[in-house]
């Protein structure tokens, strides 16, 4: 009987009530008394030397309050890369200053350089309007290409950085010979350069902010779209605006969406603040979502040589890795750990490969910053190993799939160090890899091949087999990495004397379903129902502290942190009710939500307990203070590492290219899971998010630098007819073994696995149609590109 | 500035824009129902979908001045009149139709507007349907299970129930 509360049972959300009636608060909803617009002035040149602003005719006109520029932030700070990267020769990475208002230059389309603030919305933008006519800017060649940017020393990004290079980082440089040594001596060697495409977050909620400020007590408050509101705190105060920490409360509320793009301070949500200030009235902004195309912190976009030295049955012996990574203008707070530490550290993939190097330049050019995006590094990883394995079964005239049962690690090996730094605690991937052949009939594939021959198509199926490392993580490891933050979270659990609790998570929840989750975890360790547990998210000025929803950390690191804090909540309890049923502590045991004395029929309720600590009259209060809350901070001991195996299954329609997938299935070990509705929610929408990048997504700036896919009429984004159902499956889980929930992650998986299955599935189809010279073809396989590698 | 007269989720309500006031901003600043929700700028994601006249638009094509006396629902009009779910959002909740929230307005304002004209479409029918409304979380699955189920389709053949 699957449960129907509490851990594991599928609990509907009950956020979906405010959501499904139009009564969900997002920024933009929010009306604040006498507040004003904000319309940021951006760039429509790629690279341009500020000449002059002139103010005064935005200033003069109607209803415009305040116009800033780049000169009035000239003297804060800026906004920084959350890690510090070191080069192979041992020198930092170059980081250029970030500010909030372009300064002196201007570096991609859509850098924002003024902002004109005014009564309402239509007269800001009319200001804004005035503002950007009277500015003259001298209009610079552009950096766009990646390879022409570390190429020509005398076109330059960053004044001070003259090969637009930001670092060139190998991981890890101590196996750099030896992964030469056995190239040289392998049998084989499989090389296949490829691209993974850049691609816009797009979050359906456009970006939003808005400022306050009480000139009575100094406080500032920010509302705004954001997945970490406490990193965003930190950022704005110690780095950006230096306000003290303990005067601006972030909130974070609604949130539509996130997927990397909203995990980032970005420059907007300071100007709302100082204008805030300045006016003594709240300053709202809103993104277009124009703006949002060229203001977002994209992802992706990576080039790629790939090379696996392997014997002539398929045994992988050592895999390189080569990669220009683009960082965009400027480095975005996630910008320099996504390509390195995200992406070199999981190189190993799931196998047994015992050589592993990695050597990352990251590049910056005349584009919108690039970070973190769904998966971040690990999809471009993923991606690179999975299409390069398959390239290789092809050459050696092997099964893919036989080859991947050759090299994938064996549950007997785990605990595993891969060659790349990183400690697999466990997993078993043959179970998820035969699990996924079974899902999808593999065994009657061939029958299913004659068929689409039959109505004139070329049927191919694709395999990606792919482990993660996520549910960032211990700081002591990410501190020697060069992270300048703890990766830790925390959570407050508040028991109300009448039994009912309000727990406080760090993680922030903006699709992922915290609020009933997160309940349903609480309830089951108190034995009590879910409905008495309210989860609150997204507001510091409750919360003691968090590292925020990204890198699927939200269960693995704070539903952790909640499990602890729940087990000081029953450890206290317990000393309550000894004294209550005057027995000793250690005889009391808890379970189903009632304190005993083991052995007798002697108890008190929980909510019983609840009450006494606070009508304290029957109480050890010499011992023990009243009230029932504790905080606990949970700092994992290594990352989590969720694993799969997704088929694809395509035809291609060999008189148009068109590509259509018919089938695709996911096998998936996540550890234990608490809501499995929730779980396989988010596997169909990073699977589609995945079948995007692989299908149809593609960013495009020309050599001007201007952004050629800046609207949904430019950029594909997957709608419902473009995909099919997908089949899910987590039943192959071996827990987690270093968390007390026993729990890996699930945010990114379909994201990481699957851009690889359609594009090997397109592959086969060609192949198997008898067009062999195909031997790839870069993402997004649109038909014309599929159509002019059959044809080519 | 007109004055402008409509009906909205069964209320008359009247109000004061300008000539370039579109549907969805006079819903949202003018009347407060914040519900129709804006994710674009060129009329291409759905998250605005209102029912004007019986109809389905996104009220970010129409202008609120050229919509005198017109009868509009939006989504928070949508529940049943003693404030529970409606079939179509009961079934949303059901079947985990929705992540974020953001595109959920427009996708349940569309999925009425597809049963009242095709009371038991196909799922390739529904697909079809939402061509105009984009969801970024969901990946699609669990929001056409769930407008089958609204429609009082048997849908425990679906993948992953
Ligand atoms: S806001 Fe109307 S279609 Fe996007
Ligand atoms: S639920 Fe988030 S966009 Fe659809």
């Amino acid at each position: 009987m699957p449960k129907d509360h509490g851990i594991g049972a599928r609990s509907k959300r009950r956020e979906d009530t405010r959501f499904l009636t139009g009564k969900g608060v997002y920024t933009d909803d929010m009306a604040m008394q006498g507040q004003v617009y904000a319309v940021m002035v951006r760039s429509t040149v790629a690279h341009g030397k500020i000449v002059s602003i002139d103010t005064s005719a935005a200033e003069a006109m109607p209803g415009v309050l305040a116009v800033f520029t780049g000169e009035d932030f000239a003297e804060v700070g800026g906004n920084p890369a959350g890690w510090l990267i070191h080069s192979r020769n041992g020198e930092p990475m170059r980081e250029p200053k970030r500010p909030v208002l372009a300064h002196g230059k201007v570096r991609h389309v859509g850098d924002a350089y003024a902002a004109v603030i005014a009564e309402t919305y239509a007269q800001a933008k009319d200001g804004a309007e005035a503002l950007a006519a009277g500015t003259v800017i001298e209009e610079l060649p552009a950096v766009i290409d990646m390879a022409a940017a570390v190429a020509n020393a005398d076109n330059r990004v960053h004044d001070e950085i003259p090969d637009n290079l930001c670092f060139d980082w190998g991981w890890i440089e101590d196996n750099r010979e030896a992964v030469d040594q056995a190239m040289k001596s392998a049998e084989h060697v499989t090389t296949l350069e490829l691209v993974n495409n850049r691609l816009v977050p797009n979050a359906m909620e456009p970006r939003a902010s808005i400022g306050e400020y009480n000139p009575g007590t100094g406080d500032y408050k920010l509302t705004t779209t954001s997945q970490n509101p406490h990193m965003t705190r930190l950022l704005v105060c110690a780095f950006v605006l230096g306000i003290p920490e303990n005067k601006l409360t972030v909130v974070a509320p609604d949130v539509g969406g996130g997927f990397g793009s909203k995990i980032y301070h970005y420059g907007e949500e300071a100007l709302v603040l100082a204008a805030a200030k300045k006016l003594g009235r709240p300053v709202r902004w809103t993104a277009e979502r124009s703006e949002s195309f060229l203001s977002d912190a994209h992802g992706r976009d990576h080039v790629t040589k790939i090379e696996i030295g392997c014997t002539k049955e398929g045994e992988m012996l050592a895999l390189r890795a080569t990669t220009m990574a683009n960082v965009g203008a400027y480095l975005s707070n996630f910008a320099t750990v996504t390509p390195t530490y995200l992406h070199g550290t999981v190189m190993a993939g799931p196998y047994k490969t015992p050589h592993v190097y990695v050597n990352l330049k990251t590049v910056f050019t005349n584009t919108a910053p690039v970070d973190a995006y769904r998966g971040a590094g690990r999809p471009e990883a993923t991606y690179s190993i999975e299409r390069a394995i398959d390239k290789m079964a092809r050459e050696l005239g092997l099964d893919p799939v036989e080859v991947r049962r050759k090299n994938l690690l064996t549950p007997d090996m785990f605990p595993y160090t891969t060659p790349v730094g990183l400690v697999y605690d466990t997993g078993n991937y043959q179970a998820t890899l035969e699990k996924s052949l079974d899902l999808a009939d593999y065994a009657g594939f061939e029958a299913r091949v004659a068929q689409s021959a039959a109505n004139g198509k070329l049927r191919g199926i694709g395999l990606s087999t792919w482990v993660e490392a996520c549910g960032l993580a211990p700081s002591h490891l990410v501190g020697q990495l060069g992270s300048r933050v703890g990766l830790y979270d925390a959570a407050t659990v508040r028991v109300n004397a009448t039994g009912t609790l309000s727990v406080m998570t760090g993680a922030h929840s903006h699709g992922q379903g915290h609020e009933t989750v997160f309940a349903q975890i609480v309830a089951d360790k108190l034995g009590i129902s879910e409905d008495q547990v309210e989860i609150v998210h997204g507001d510091t000025s409750k919360i003691p502290f968090g590292m925020g929803s990204y890198g699927s950390r939200s269960l693995a690191v704070a539903g952790n942190a909640m499990n602890n804090a729940v087990d000081k909540i029953i450890a206290k309890g317990k000393k309550i009710a000894a004294h209550m049923l005057e027995a000793a502590e250690g005889d009391i045991t808890f379970e189903n939500g009632s304190f005993s004395v083991a052995g007798t029929d002697k108890a008190k309720s929980f909510g019983e307990i609840a009450f006494s600590a606070y009508v304290p009259h029957n109480y050890p209060l010499e011992e023990l203070e009243p009230g029932l809350e504790e905080t606990a901070f949970y700092d994992p001991n290594n990352f989590t590492y969720p694993a799969g195996a997704y088929l694809c299954e395509v035809e291609v329609d060999p008189d148009t290219g068109v590509v259509e997938i018919m089938n695709f299935t996911c096998a998936d070990d996540f550890g234990n899971v608490m809501n499995p509705m929730v779980v396989e929610g988010q596997v169909h929408g990073g699977v589609v998010q995945g079948i995007g990048q692989a299908m149809i997504e593609q960013t495009t700036y020309d050599q001007s630098g201007q952004l050629l896919s800046g609207s949904y009429m430019e950029y594909a984004m997957p709608r419902a007819d473009d995909v099919p159902m997908i089949t899910v499956d987590h039943s192959c889980a071996t827990p987690c073994t270093h968390n007390p929930l026993g729990v890996k992650g699930c945010g990114e998986a379909g994201a990481i696995g699957s851009p690889p299955a359609v594009v090997n599935a397109v592959i086969d189809a060609l192949q198997r149609g008898g067009y062999t010279h195909v031997t790839h073809v870069d993402m997004p396989v649109t038909p014309s590109r599929v159509w002019a590698a059959m044809n080519g | 500035m007109t004055q402008v007269t409509m009906t909205v989720n069964g209320k008359a309500v009247s109000g004061d824009v300008e000539g370039r006031t579109l549907l969805s901003e006079f819903l949202r600043e003018g009347l407060r129902l914040t519900g129709t929700h804006v994710g674009c700028d060129t009329s291409q994601c759905g998250a605005c979908v209102v029912h004007v006249n019986g109809t389905a638009i996104k009220s970010c094509t129409a202008l609120a001045a050229d919509l005198e006396g017109a009868e509009v629902v939006t989504i928070e009009g949508m529940a049943n009149p003693d404030g529970s779910l409606s079939t179509i959002q009961q079934a949303f909740q059901d079947h985990h139709g929705l992540q974020c929230g953001f595109c959920t307005p427009g996708m349940v304002m569309s999925a009425a507007a597809l049963l009242k004209e095709n009371p038991k479409p196909t799922e390739h029918e529904i697909r079809e349907y939402l061509e105009g409304n984009i969801c970024r979380c969901t990946g699609y699955h669990n929001i056409v299970k769930a407008i089958m189920a609204a429609s009082g389709q048997d849908v425990s053949a679906i993948a992953a129930e």
